[in-house]
């Protein structure tokens, strides 16, 4: 009797005690990539690495594949109070998890599902890309950008029409050709691709994929790039126009501190340029004024909300024109193109 | 015809580091030792083969660095496989395992590094052939010495008493033993040297594909040579083959997308392991119906000297 009673105090005790911080939450990522990859992960590990300054106890798992997710999510539900998972292919596991560990925290980069202790973030790249497209547009001689894609997903495919839209501000008869590696990551085939772009006539290479591969091809080339995710210009300062970079710190500083207070909330954060979560790193000196006070103009206009990048009428590939501004929800889906791509969209 | 022939040259630099490992894979296997942990020793072989070529600017010890390094990691495989007899299949994963991470450990802080990567030479005369001349004899130098790999591993094998007693080692490590051949120093060997040529294999990354260092620089080739060694039949000769093929297929699943043609990309991807289940399917038939051996007879067994069978 006694043996059961204190058995039942002590459970109580251990759930209060998981559910009730003890100091500071402790804060778990997982990784879809190397943190070394100079680009996708090592973007999130630059904001876990603020949260470890602002005194939370951190860890991670890199490289984890998406296939095989489920078990390091739960390892780190099992260790931590808050769970970062950042990379799409998690969003199953992690709400799977999530289910099973009602008291912690999970929290999914650019998903879409959402449970009570589930939310999903995500930046709105697509303004940082949009911005500097506008550069790349400028300083393309030959008229042609080349995109190498990595995953055929809505949110690459909205990035590039975004590419497409912004490079069209500076020269509307700006063609776009884009190559999927179909990878996040795979250095050799990123070298490949922009190889394939720059022989094809491109001079001006975006990435969407996660190493500066492309960068060194196109310093070697002679052509510009603009870097993914963050600042490349430590490959190849000769090619590197910007970078349209994601500064995570600013959510993950955010959202951990909404958890200690108690104010957290499931939800769907989408934040946009003026959170600060995306932008531009400085541009080569090649990059006249002329251009940037341009590209500025429009960056004051999505900073205001006077404009975005879908909400004021653009035409298809196939020539219909969209004049309503697009939801949110039909931005997160988009699978077409826009006009001034070249390439046809990818099937499926 | 320029579109063309820069598909073959890109399907060239691409197959090439596959060349370098199967060919190691190919020499480890012939000996009776499966070897998993190419792509271990492909990051080792790139980890060093940067930071060499970074110090010193010399391509030369740059491989001969990655070179040596790689077959010294490799013997971790000969000694827990071959002196300690544990899995060989157990011992070449955590050998990738390990040269994972620790390419990635001793790679953490060179982030933003980068190198001159390898300039084409053309061989004066023989680059002047129309379509093979541009794509085989303006290559860079390592490309070169993946030719002279081939050959000299194929004339190695096949044309030599050393290769004689290696392949003899891989169909029937006893017999071989009871003439007095040392089966386990053969192994140990041909393992050390496989590891050599893997990590070679790697080094082509940092040196000529991608002049700069990042984790898993590699992107899981590794795993492609370890099924092309079996896609090859264990001949230097096809291996060469082999490699271009895959390369071949990489570089055409870009193309493919320029010219407008829809090939689900899981289609290509897929392509090297579908390949070499089908050539397993054929090895295994021709061996029982026609009795024709192609794999090593003894690949992947433990030998235990003096023990009856």
């Amino acid at each position: 009797m006694f043996a059961k009673i204190t058995g039942l105090i002590v459970t109580i005790f251990l759930i209060l005690g998981s559910s009730v911080w003890a100091g500071k939450p402790s804060v778990g990522f997982v990784y879809v990539g190397p943190i070394g990859d100079g680009g996708w992960t090592y973007a999130h590990d630059l904001g876990r690495k603020a949260l470890e300054a602002a005194g939370h106890e951190t860890s991670y798992v890199e490289s984890v594949p998406e296939g095989d997710s489920e078990r390091v999510i739960r390892k780190m539900a099992r260790k931590h109070d808050i769970v970062f998972t950042t990379s799409f292919g998690y969003m199953d596991p992690t709400l799977k998890v999530a289910k099973q560990h009602p008291d912690k925290v999970f929290l999914h980069c650019s998903g879409f599902k959402q449970d009570k202790n589930m939310a999903n973030y995500f930046g709105r790249m697509y303004q940082a890309k949009y911005l500097a497209a506008i550069i790349a547009g400028g300083m393309s001689k030959k008229g042609r950008i080349g995109i190498v894609g990595s995953q055929p997903i809505p949110e690459i495919i909205r990035h590039i029409n975004s590419i497409a839209l912004g490079a069209q501000q500076s020269n509307p008869d700006i063609e776009v050709e884009v190559l999927w590696i179909n990878s996040w990551f795979d250095p050799a085939k990123e070298s490949d691709a922009a190889q394939a772009l720059i022989d094809n006539g491109a001079d001006v290479i975006v990435t969407m994929a996660d190493s500066a591969a492309t960068v060194q091809v196109s310093k070697k080339n002679g052509v510009y790039a603009i870097g993914n995710d963050t600042d490349m210009a430590i490959y190849g300062k000769e090619a590197h126009l910007t970078a349209a970079v994601w500064n995570w710190d600013v959510y993950y500083l955010e959202a951990v501190k909404a958890v200690e207070n108690g104010t957290w909330k499931a939800g769907s954060d989408w934040w946009g340029l003026d959170s600060g979560i995306v932008g531009l790193t400085s541009f080569h000196p090649d990059v006249p004024q002329s251009l940037i006070r341009k590209m500025n103009k429009e960056r004051g206009k999505i900073l205001s909300g006077a404009m975005d990048v879908f909400d004021h009428g653009f035409t298809k590939q196939d020539g219909t024109r969209v004049t309503k501004a697009l939801t949110d929800g039909e931005m997160l889906g988009m699978k077409f193109y826009v006009k001034g791509i070249i390439s046809k969209p990818p099937s499926g | 015809m320029d579109f063309f022939i820069q598909i073959l040259i890109a399907a060239v630099g691409m197959g090439t580091p596959l060349l370098f490992a199967t060919l190691g894979g190919v020499i480890s296997e012939r000996a009776g030792v499966i070897n998993l942990g190419m792509e271990g020793l492909m990051l080792v072989g790139a980890l060093v083969a940067f930071v060499v070529m970074l110090n010193t600017g010399s391509y030369f010890y740059a491989v001969v660095a990655a070179t040596v390094v790689s077959g010294l990691v490799s013997m971790i495989h000969g000694i827990v496989c071959l002196m300690l007899r544990a899995s060989q299949i157990a011992s070449g994963l955590a050998l990738t395992f390990l040269g994972t991470g620790l390419s990635g450990l001793f790679g953490d802080k060179l982030m933003g590094e980068t190198v001159e990567p390898l300039s084409r030479i053309s061989i004066p005369g023989l680059h002047a052939i129309p379509v093979l001349g541009p794509v085989l004899f303006n290559q860079d130098i390592l490309v070169y010495f993946s030719y002279l790999c081939v050959v000299l591993s194929w004339w190695m094998l096949f044309k030599t008493r050393l290769g004689l007693n290696i392949r003899s080692i891989g169909e029937a490590p006893e017999v071989c033993d009871s003439l007095g051949l040392s089966v386990l120093s053969y192994r140990f060997y041909a393992v050390t040297a496989g590891g050599m040529l893997i990590g070679i294999g790697g080094a082509y990354f940092p040196l000529a594909l991608t002049p700069f260092w990042v984790d898993g620089i590699t992107a899981g080739r590794g795993w492609i040579a370890v099924a092309l060694v079996i896609f090859a039949f264990w001949h230097p000769i096809k291996a060469l083959g082999g490699a271009y093929l895959f390369g071949f297929a990489l570089a055409l699943e870009l193309r493919l997308q320029i010219l407008g043609i829809d090939l689900s990309p899981y289609f290509l991807k897929m392509l090297p392991y579908v390949l070499t289940i089908l050539v397993l399917t054929l090895v295994t038939i021709r061996n029982n119906r026609y009795g024709i051996q192609v794999m090593p007879a003894a690949l992947g067994t433990v030998f235990f000297r003096g023990e009856k069978h």
